[in-house]
């Protein structure tokens, strides 16, 4: 196997230096705040996502955990992603990530969609590791809707 | 690799029963496979053992030529399906030294034993008439330790919340032995029963039993032992341990997947009413009521895992060939071999004893910040295979602040090649994650 498919330098870079880490309180006290956290109980991988939501879009995503490299990276590129989007944005991007990590390694991702969420079409590859991909994402969708926030429902083969 | 000078007079180095390695691994197909372009480093025993053909071969033959389903048939090939179980029953006796064949029983695995014994208490509890050592309520305690897998943990908590009894744990020590300290108030009169790890799945502490059990004979409460990582490993003896019950599954002994023992003391399986109803565990059914077989048919309900049990007779047969005596010293050099290795790691961190003594071939660690599920990735990369995760014993990663560890396990078949892979393994993780 190709440990470098999975490991590629886009999500060790997130691994290493995550962006928007830690749990924050939000600036504007009108914005509806729902929290979520998640954990993959074969792996003991923990994540907690806070979301923060105005007007229909998301203000700040902030999260704490403690987990994989996959896992933590994921979270930061979800950060990335997704904080500062509407709903309509934030469904599109989740779907497309839920998407790529369900295919087996057989979805051709798209950048101008996922942006550095494309870096984890590798992961697809090993089953055992697409929950830890999916583990933010998941807390983040249920954090979301308690924020006022809610996507259509994705199916996830896992 | 650490070397200690015995003194003249005493038994010398040389005085081990020793086997021939290459020879036992030429017993097992699997280990000449391939993973991900290198030879297989198989590191997780603890897991579950690999196979011999010896077992493969008994497996596959008995399907091919003595199939039929026991206890039941007077045909000739019922006959021999019935000798053939019944036969492993008297070897895996005989392996740990019961006293009598009809004390044990067969089980889906060490959890399915454990099950039966605290749901034999449960429906005990609901009954007036039946043993006192059995029942259970409020005021009544359980105890267990921080070092169980979940296995001998959850099946405990059910029975506490279906009972009203109270659960109570020893804790672990910082380096990853039992703390006994506490023993006296902790094993009391309330004690109805004290169920404990022989050998931590995680922590590879092998816990010395004598001081818990003259305690647990002292109250008159019953104790079970969870020898799922002892039995495959070191000679173990039900008299010796003085213990009333003691499980473990036939997996991780070079054995099929599908079958485990209960083994209990004679009397006490006689005093335990059923737990699982059906055919075979019965003596007479009518309409309103039945009435129940001796164990160990008692809590044998439907047809067994047949197959599996003589392929287990089998693995027994293998591993007294080789010898147990012979296969545990062989464990205590690897870990020796292994603990001397991984102290040369920059950043490892061991969780349990780090001493070659009172402890098993079971190694769990932490490789400075990387988390275990990137390690084993790794290493798999490398064709070397670890458990990581948290092994079944959520209560032990807690214990020592971690959410998961990498978990390293020998058996007879591990060399210390196979320890230096690893231990090569780890500085490419170091090599990413740094």
């Amino acid at each position: 196997m190709q440990l470098e498919q999975l490991y590629q330098e886009i999500i060790l870079d997130h691994y290493k230096r995550p962006q928007g880490r830690g749990l924050r309180d939000a600036d504007d006290p009108d914005a509806e705040v729902g929290e979520a956290h998640h954990v993959n109980p074969t792996c003991g991988d923990e994540v907690t996502v806070r979301v923060a939501a105005a007007d229909d879009i998301v203000v700040d995503i902030s999260y704490d955990g403690a987990g994989c490299s996959i896992s933590q990276a994921s979270a930061s590129v979800l950060y990335d992603r997704l904080s500062g989007r509407c709903a309509e944005e934030i469904a599109a991007v989740h779907a497309g990530f839920v998407e790529l990590m369900s295919g087996r390694g057989q979805v051709t991702p798209d950048e101008e969609l996922l942006g550095d969420g494309v870096a984890f079409a590798g992961v697809a590859r090993y089953p055992a590791r697409v929950k830890c991909a999916l583990l933010p994402w998941m807390a983040f969708k249920d954090a979301a809707a308690r924020a006022g926030v809610g996507m259509s429902p994705t199916e996830v083969e896992a | 690799m650490t070397t200690i000078a015995i003194p003249d007079g005493m038994p010398q180095y040389d005085d081990v029963p020793r086997f021939d390695v290459a020879a036992v691994r030429a017993d097992f197909p699997i280990l000449d496979r391939e993973v991900n372009g290198h030879r297989l480093v198989y590191l997780d025993s603890a897991n579950t053992s690999h196979k011999p053909r010896q077992v493969l071969d008994v497996l596959t033959g008995h399907y091919a030529r003595h199939n039929a389903n026991v206890s039941r048939s007077v045909h000739t090939l019922g006959t021999e399906a019935t000798e053939a179980y019944e036969g492993a029953r008297a070897k895996i006796a005989a392996f740990v030294n019961a006293p009598s064949v009809d004390e044990v029983v067969f089980t889906k695995n060490s959890t399915e034993a454990i099950n039966i014994v605290a749901y034999a208490f449960s429906n005990a509890s609901l009954r007036a008439d039946a043993d006192p050592r059995f029942r259970l309520g409020p005021g009544d305690e359980i105890v267990i330790s921080e070092m169980e897998h979940h296995s001998n943990i959850v099946p405990w908590q059910l029975l506490a919340e279906r009972t009203g009894a109270t659960l109570r744990w020893f804790p672990v020590t910082d380096n990853g032995r039992l703390d006994e300290s506490g023993l006296d108030e902790l094993v009391t009169e309330r004690t109805k029963i004290v169920s404990l790890v022989h050998t931590s799945n995680i922590l590879g502490t092998v816990n010395a039993t004598a001081r818990i059990t003259e305690r647990v004979r002292q109250v008159g409460a019953l104790l079970l032992l969870d020898c799922s990582q002892s039995v495959p490993h070191l000679p173990v003896d039900v008299v010796d341990l003085d213990a009333d019950f003691i499980v473990f599954t036939g997996h991780k002994m070079c054995g099929p997947t599908g079958i485990g023992v209960l083994w209990g003391r004679g009397e006490l399986l006689a005093a335990m009413p059923p737990v699982m109803g059906g055919g075979s565990m019965i003596e007479t059914v009518t309409m309103a009521r039945s009435t129940f077989a001796a164990p160990p048919a008692r809590f044998e309900a439907g047809t067994p895992p047949i197959a599996e049990a003589v392929a287990l007779g089998a693995a027994v047969d293998y591993l007294t060939g080789v010898g147990m005596r012979a296969i545990q010293w062989h464990e205590k050099e690897l870990t020796a071999y292994a603990l001397d290795a991984l102290a040369t790691v920059p950043g490892l961190r061991i969780f349990g004893p780090t001493v070659p003594v009172g402890r098993g071939g079971t190694i769990s660690f932490a490789l400075g910040d990387v988390h275990p599920h990137d390690v084993g990735q790794v290493l798999d990369s490398l064709g070397v295979q670890v458990r990581v995760g948290h092994h079944c014993a959520k209560p032990v990663c807690t214990r020592f602040g971690v959410p998961a560890m990498t978990r390293a396990s020998f058996y007879l078949y591990t060399t210390t090649e196979e320890i230096d892979a690893l231990v090569s393994g780890l500085e490419q993780v170091r090599r990413i994650f740094d």
